[in-house]
């Protein structure tokens, strides 16, 4: 063990015959089985507690997201310094016991809440805005909390040298005892949690439908609250109080990437707050210099950035997929109907002669044209088109539609040119501006819409065709073709190629 | 949704009964002496200019916000004895629309009263969520995230939320308000088959042009009761005119000045 710390901090001189990659290998397997393996019963008392508290504090940290208190945690948690310290203070007055942890936190969890009810008669009572009312029993309970402290261990005997583990935490030296504590408190949390999770829903997501339900909602909320407390208080002494927060807010953001689900949210939530919690006492069981909360506060941060670049819900890969993809459909739709109408001036108006004649045949520069495309715009949108099968690509820098290709883009067009007329006939817009106007609107309308377009402008459009544009296209338009329904998705997606 | 329909409330037991509500937000008066009587069975339309105190009334008369004065019944009762019979469909933006859930779960916690505490869901309930929201037409849309509906698809969740709750009254604050034209249509026509089972209903209105179309009673409020029965006898242009009128802003600076004066001598 003392070699991997020397080689991971290089403040120890390393001999000059083994290079430093080596030094970094000479890892202290003996250690790592043992933590791994769990073969100590501490390390295992302790990983179990952890566990239990990191996935309690998922679990009650998405609830406390969605309820928007995320900050109370923080003051609750700064509140509970002085509770420990006076709790210390009393034990040791009182019957000679105040290291006994339970007590410790009976007076942590005193403060706490009164930290709690202060930020809530600051607001309500007192007109103090939240976010001052937090702030303000944020530092003020914390002071008192620090000055108790320093009193605390200049008094003699150094009983409390232990209590600034609260501020810090230390995982790694839990005795199997206060691990004991820590794993009943999180599971009996767990349990209520469990049990009233229908109730913090409501209370979550519509307190004024919980109100005229004839929900409690001023006792859930303290429900709720309380249990923030209980989490913060149990994991004061593993975690720190310092860094406590972590583990209720950062689980929870991270899993709202992944899901949509209240419950799918919680259950991750407390799945990484678990593993964070695991990875925590592991690394600090092998580095025992690192403070075991900040440990697990970076495996847990770690899992927030990954969850916010790959989360499939809501992750940024995600969201930056499912826009290039929409992005694409809609410049395939612009190039397969300026094929159409390219194809419609040129007077080829139906399947057979668009996609096997010779005439269907179109050079590169001519749809260059139709819309401000530059030549690599261009070329990429054909190039996406073809491997979708609408599209094949000819030698000389030729095009033409495939059949499936035709049938799109006479159903885009006829979309598009149903938009038109609507908007002309109904909207009162001039006809030097519907292409724009229906160009944006196209894409957001389904076909359902594009049905009731067509109901609506019946006695104006022959049915199952393309109607004529309404506006001048640059060339002779043909006479209207005849397309298969517009309901029937083209089945053939790569069926013809070019034609002699 | 459930076989036995409710039986029309008695008569002259009003399904909602209403007597001098007053109530002040910080020093301004909102709601003055406010009194009315909705019989069972009814269709009835709040109509009344913005900031009438329209939606105050709903929200007083179910305790969300603090009432100075005045007494509410349901049926007789006060609210406490009378919860399990009414439902309130709240304005949309009252909701976090991003929250976890999806249009069936929103819709069970209209349930949740019935469920009980910490008991779980049965089929039979979701199964009840989901007949709601087959009469509201979005049976399709069950399983999607709530944020990720038109705005009138989202009214129509909260409409169906109150529908499960199979409640005698209804009080729908603007459940019309920016929703398209299938949700208006969908919301009429269930608000008709509540009529048809007995229900009463009463919903918060902005749209002067369909109230005659749409309901059968109507009250026009601003600060006060102006006028309160059925439509065609409430509806008049008269009416219509003390309750939007300029004529109006003499006496609604009288009553500010009034409530002022009525919470200084409260303090000293």
């Amino acid at each position: 063990m003392p070699t991997m710390i020397a080689a991971l901090t290089l403040s120890a001189p390393v001999p000059a015959a083994t290079p430093l990659w080596a030094a970094a290998w000479t890892v202290d397997w003996d250690a790592l089985r043992r933590v791994a393996s769990l073969a100590d019963h501490n390390t295992r008392v302790v990983l179990l507690g952890v566990v239990l508290l990191g996935l309690a504090g998922g679990v009650v940290g998405t609830l406390l997201l969605l309820r928007r208190r995320a900050l109370l945690s923080d003051t609750i948690s700064h509140a509970c310094l002085p509770g420990v310290v006076l709790a210390f203070l009393l034990g040791e007055l009182w019957f000679g016991g105040g290291r006994s942890l339970p007590w410790l936190l009976l007076g942590a969890a005193i403060a706490g809440s009164s930290g709690a009810l202060a930020v809530h008669w600051l607001r309500h009572r007192a007109g103090v805005r939240e976010d001052a009312a937090l702030a303000m029993v944020l530092s003020v309970f914390f002071g008192a909390g620090v000055v108790l402290l320093s009193l605390v261990q200049q008094a003699p005997g150094g009983g409390a040298a232990g209590l600034s583990g609260f501020v810090f935490g230390k995982a790694a030296s839990l005795t199997a005892a206060d691990a004991r504590w820590i794993a009943t408190l999180s599971s009996l949390l767990l349990l209520a949690v469990f049990l009233l999770r229908k109730e913090f829903a409501l209370l979550c997501f519509d307190e004024t439908h919980a109100r005229v339900q004839g929900w409690p909602v001023r006792g859930l909320d303290l429900a709720l609250m309380g249990a923030v407390v209980a989490v913060t208080v149990t994991g004061l002494q593993a975690v720190g109080l310092l860094l406590v927060v972590a583990l209720l807010i950062i689980p929870p953001a991270a899993a709202r990437f992944w899901t949509d689900h209240l419950t799918t949210s919680m259950a991750l939530a407390g799945a990484i707050g678990a593993g964070s919690g695991a990875a925590g006492v592991m690394l600090s069981a092998l580095l025992p210099r690192a403070p075991a909360g900040a440990v697990i506060v970076l495996a847990a941060s770690t899992t927030f950035a990954l969850s916010m670049l790959f989360g499939h819900k809501r992750g940024l890969c995600a969201r930056a997929l499912r826009r290039h993809r929409q992005a694409r459909a809609i410049g395939r739709d612009h190039l397969l109907r300026a094929i159409y109408e390219c194809l419609e001036t040129k007077g080829i108006t139906d399947r057979a002669s668009a996609s096997r004649n010779q005439a269907g045949r179109l050079p590169l520069p001519d749809l260059a044209h139709h819309r401000s495309w530059t030549d690599s715009e261009l070329r990429a949108l054909v190039r996406h088109a073809d491997a979708d099968g609408f599209v094949a690509r000819l030698a000389n820098d030729h095009i033409q539609l495939t059949r499936a290709g035709w049938d799109k883009a006479a159903r885009l067009t006829r979309n598009h040119r149903l938009w038109e007329l609507y908007l002309l006939h109904y909207a009162d817009s001039a006809a030097a501006v519907v292409d724009r106007e229906a160009d944006v609107m196209e894409h957001v309308v389904g076909q359902d819409v594009a049905d009731r377009l067509e109901r609506l402008l019946e006695n104006q459009v022959p049915r199952f065709a393309v109607p004529d544009s309404p506006h001048d296209l640059g060339g002779k338009a043909g006479p209207l073709p005849r397309v298969g329904s517009p309901h029937a998705e083209p089945d053939a997606r790569r069926e013809v190629g070019p034609t002699p | 949704m459930n076989a036995a329909a409710p039986s029309p409330a008695p008569v002259g037991e009003p399904a909602m009964s209403v007597r001098d509500l007053n109530v002040a937000y910080d020093r301004k008066m909102v709601l003055w002496d406010v009194g009315f009587d909705l019989p069972g069975g009814t269709l009835a339309a709040m109509v009344g200019p913005n900031g009438a105190g329209k939606s105050t009334v709903l929200k007083a008369a179910l305790g969300l916000v603090p009432s100075a004065s005045g007494q509410v019944r349901f049926f007789g009762l006060p609210l406490e004895r009378a919860r399990r019979r009414v439902a309130y469909v709240p304005q949309r933006e009252s909701v976090d629309w991003d929250f976890p859930v999806n249009a069936l779960d929103v819709v069970a916690m209209g349930l949740y009263r019935q469920v009980g505490w910490c008991l779980p869901l049965t089929k039979r309930h979701r199964d009840r969520a989901m007949e709601a929201l087959v009469r509201v037409g979005l049976a399709d849309l069950a399983r999607r995230q709530i944020g990720q509906l038109s705005g009138g698809q989202q009214q129509r969740v909260f409409l169906a939320r109150a529908l499960v709750q199979d409640a005698d009254l209804y009080l729908m604050d603007e459940p019309f308000a920016g929703v398209d034209a299938a949700t208006e249509r969908a919301i009429v026509d269930v608000l008709r088959a509540l009529r048809a089972e007995g229900r009463t209903v009463l919903c918060v209105h902005h749209d002067l042009d369909t109230v005659t179309a749409y309901f059968d009673h109507c009250l026009l409020l601003n600060m006060r009761v102006i006028a309160a029965g059925p439509v065609a006898r409430v509806f008049q242009p008269d009416h219509l005119r003390r309750t939007f009128g300029d004529r109006w802003r003499l006496l609604e600076d009288t009553v500010v000045r009034f409530g002022e004066e009525a919470v200084t001598s409260g303090r000293s």
